[in-house]
């Protein structure tokens, strides 16, 4: 339950709510944005980034923790592991098991590949179970996969890379068609049309969910489908380096089981990395509303093979995180509380901005609010601002908060506050990568003809901000044709002999670059045990 | 000075601030977490765990990311569970109440003791959903079960050894697959990508200099 002081300001929040129902706050001019993102969005804090020493993106920027990832050594560099014994022999190995490696499978397996799955820690323990809002998809009369451009173009600074944005807009209609015959359930009407909202920097309703499990219902129906056909799932299981051919290809990689210690030895004609996302990294120290095993891996691994990055110096910062109570503290708020209606309110009560700005503009707002305005809300772990929920069962009715984001209830629940009656406390938190490994519209690395990526893994697809609803959109459509076009490639490859020379030769280039680092990578899971010797 | 309790992980006492989660409470504790740890914010049921507090005789399940620890807790996560889930093809099978006789026979043996709802870390109705699954309701169970995050504590506690959230995924598939509405304006865009009504205009825009892109996103229509 709240403090007295934060129910003081409970009062004010309260009493500015009837004339702030019905008003719509002024949206920021392009120049408002601008100015406040360099003053305030954490992508351009100077102190949380580091230069990049070696390799394809050699003296760009990167946040310091993933640089420190990058310039430390091989867990197997001194590791004797035989290539010769063949643990698992496959077409397609796909590394990692959350939306965009499922689908991989399920799309590789359906091209008749033999593939397989090997994930850290179990098929689903991933960011896509985690995502609440829902997809996009320009599916409607009064939109267009133009318009879902311009949306996506624009909310990513125009950065973008056309040719994949392209895939991502062109290809949604059909991605969700795709679940939909695969069994998730989408919030329909009676009718049978999509119930769409708005998400942040969205010219029109294009958001499709399933209450505010979307990430969960979509996860579990590919893990039910790769259980179904029977694809290997290999868990608790890492990929710690890729394997090379003396062709320069890939031609697998070196696992480790996490349990016992082992390290095995994949064969596959074509890989893909599908390892998600880098919150676990805690970059600039900011909670994550990541799963746990968001360690950037794939990232570190196709670096070392040879693979350039994109974009490496973006992230995402989620404007709703749970500031209060400090047991979630970090855990992802829905923007679709904002779809619904909710208002972004400060200490004083005032709705200080559009609750619908994009994620990058809105986070930023919020830290300004609670830093130079003075207008936070003290909480035990730092401060925050209201996101004002009791609005929605207003707007739409009394319980819409129940039918629409039942796990936000229950989540709040747990802890005392109900927040259809009561505002919530909120503060960004780290949620996306938006950079990655650089690919090419097929979903292949610019560097290894035979290496793919997708999902968060990727960067380019959208630019240097992502919109809401994008990323579970671009786990499907990328993930999709990941697992054919790996299908079709292993058919025409043929393997060399393997070995691991690319990382002796990395090695000998971080020690040319004057870098000595006793830290190892990738970092597999976060270091949270206390030890207090 | 923070407030500690006395927890007991795998029946071995540790003194941890009184505001953590199990999970973090663990941590804490100097466990590295591998099984039993998943999302971290109630979404996968990677952490299921059982416990019961010194001097009370009631068993609990919960997940161990979403519940504070208290004192006396003695705390068991269950690291793996063998829920059995059977295999099918989504496009061969149709929804009528053979298939659940077929794939789950063993939810018509529920001796209706509630064992599950109680197990349930999401306050899910479960012995409800298997109701509606037996007689064949899908739309009913898949409604009611939505919310599952599979922890699996329910088929932990159930004397028929029913496997209860695939049941409810079986339902959840039907519905979405068979039972619910077709979106018409979802297969009437498809067909219109798929016949190539957007590749002209796709292209156009794609090919806009950087400052036209600007002037068109500052100044475009949002839907009220």
């Amino acid at each position: 339950m709240f403090t007295p002081e934060m129910l003081e300001s409970v009062k004010k929040v309260e009493a500015t709510r009837d004339a702030r129902m019905g008003m719509e706050p002024r949206r920021m001019t392009a120049e408002e944005k601008d100015t406040l993102l360099k003053k305030y969005h954490p992508d351009y804090r100077q102190e949380g980034f580091t230069e990049i020493k070696i390799g394809p993106n050699k003296g760009q920027k990167v946040p310091a923790e993933l640089g420190h990832l990058l310039h430390s050594n091989s867990r197997i560099l001194h590791e004797k592991i035989d290539l010769d014994k063949v643990d698992y022999d496959v077409d397609v190995l796909v590394i990692g098991g959350g939306g965009a490696g499922s689908s991989a499978a399920i799309e590789a397996h359906e091209a008749g590949a033999n593939v397989m799955i090997v994930t850290k820690l179990r098929i689903g323990d991933a960011n896509t179970m985690m995502a609440e809002g829902g997809i996009q998809a320009a599916d409607k009369e009064n939109d267009s996969p133009v318009q879902h451009y311009l949306d996506a173009f624009g909310g990513g600074h125009f950065a973008a890379r056309p040719e994949l944005l392209r895939r991502l807009v062109m290809e949604a209609p059909d991605a969700i068609q795709w679940l939909n015959k695969l069994g998730v359930m989408f919030d329909k009407d009676e009718e049978g049309n999509m119930v769409t909202t708005h998400g942040g920097g969205t010219s029109r309703k294009r958001m499709h969910a399933c209450k505010d499990y979307s990430g969960a219902e979509i996860m579990r129906t590919l893990r039910d489908e790769v259980l179904n056909r029977q694809i290997p799932v290999v868990e608790f299981t890492s990929a710690v380096e890729l394997i090379k051919d003396d062709k320069g290809q890939v031609a697998g990689a070196v696992l480790l089981n996490m349990e016992t210690g082992d390290y095995m030895v994949a064969r596959a004609k074509t890989v893909i990395i599908a390892t998600g996302g880098a919150g676990r990294l805690h970059y600039q120290n900011f909670p994550t509303s990541n799963h746990y095993g968001a360690t950037a891996d794939g990232l570190i691994l196709g670096y070392r093979a040879g693979a350039p990055l994109l974009y490496q110096d973006t992230i995402q910062y989620h404007p709703t995180g749970v500031a209060y109570p400090s047991q979630i503290y970090g855990a992802l708020v829905t923007e679709k509380v904002r779809s619904l209606g909710a208002m972004l309110v400060n200490v004083d009560g005032e709705a200080f901005m559009h609750p619908l700005e994009t994620r990058d503009v809105a986070a930023a707002s919020i830290i300004r609010e609670c830093s130079d305005h003075g207008k936070g809300v003290t909480t035990p772990l730092g401060s925050g601002v209201w996101l004002d929920t009791p609005m929605i069962e207003r707007i739409g009715g009394e319980g819409t908060i129940e039918k629409r984001i039942p796990a936000m209830l229950r989540m709040y629940m747990n802890y005392g506050i109900d927040m259809r009656k009561l505002p919530i406390l909120i503060y960004p938190t780290l949620h996306y990568q938006n950079g990655g490994l650089e690919i090419g519209g097929e979903g292949f690395t610019k560097a290894i003809d035979n290496l793919l990526v997708a999902g968060e893994a990727v960067g380019g697809i959208h630019g240097r901000n992502r919109l809401m609803g994008n990323s579970l959109l671009d786990i499907i459509v990328f993930g999709r044709n990941a697992g054919k076009a790996a299908a079709a490639k292993a058919k025409d490859t043929e393997l060399g002999k393997m070995n691991l020379d690319h990382l002796e030769a990395y090695s000998k280039e971080l020690e040319e670059a004057g870098i000595a680092s006793d830290d190892i990578s990738p970092l597999l899971l976060p270091k949270y045990a206390r030890h207090e010797r | 000075m923070e407030k500690m309790v006395n927890v007991f992980f795998f029946g071995k006492k540790y003194s941890v601030p009184a505001d953590l989660t199990i999970m973090t409470a663990m941590e804490y504790a100097g466990y590295t977490l591998k099984r039993g740890c998943g999302c971290r914010h109630g979404f996968c049921g990677a952490c299921a765990t059982i416990y019961r507090i010194k001097g009370k005789n009631e068993l609990k399940t919960c997940l161990a990311c979403q519940t504070q620890v208290e004192e006396g807790m003695y705390v068991a996560s269950i690291p793996f569970f063998p829920t059995d889930k059977r295999t099918y093809e989504i496009e061969e099978i149709r929804p009528d109440q053979r298939i659940m006789m077929e794939l789950y026979p063993e939810i018509y043996s529920c001796i209706g003791c509630n064992a599950c709802t109680k197990a349930c870390t999401q306050d899910l109705n479960v012995m409800q959903y298997i109701a509606y699954a037996q007689r064949g309701e899908f739309e009913k169970c898949a409604e009611e079960s939505f919310d599952c995050v599979s922890c699996g504590c329910c088929s932990v506690r159930c004397p028929a050894e029913i496997s209860h959230p695939m049941v409810g995924l079986l339902a959840r598939r039907l519905t979405g697959k068979y039972l619910a509405p077709e979106s018409k304006h979802l297969s009437h865009r498809v067909e219109e990508i798929h016949e190539g009504a957007y590749d002209g205009l796709i292209e156009q825009i794609m090919q806009k200099p950087i400052e036209e892109m600007q002037e068109l996103y500052n100044t475009r229509e949002i839907e009220k």
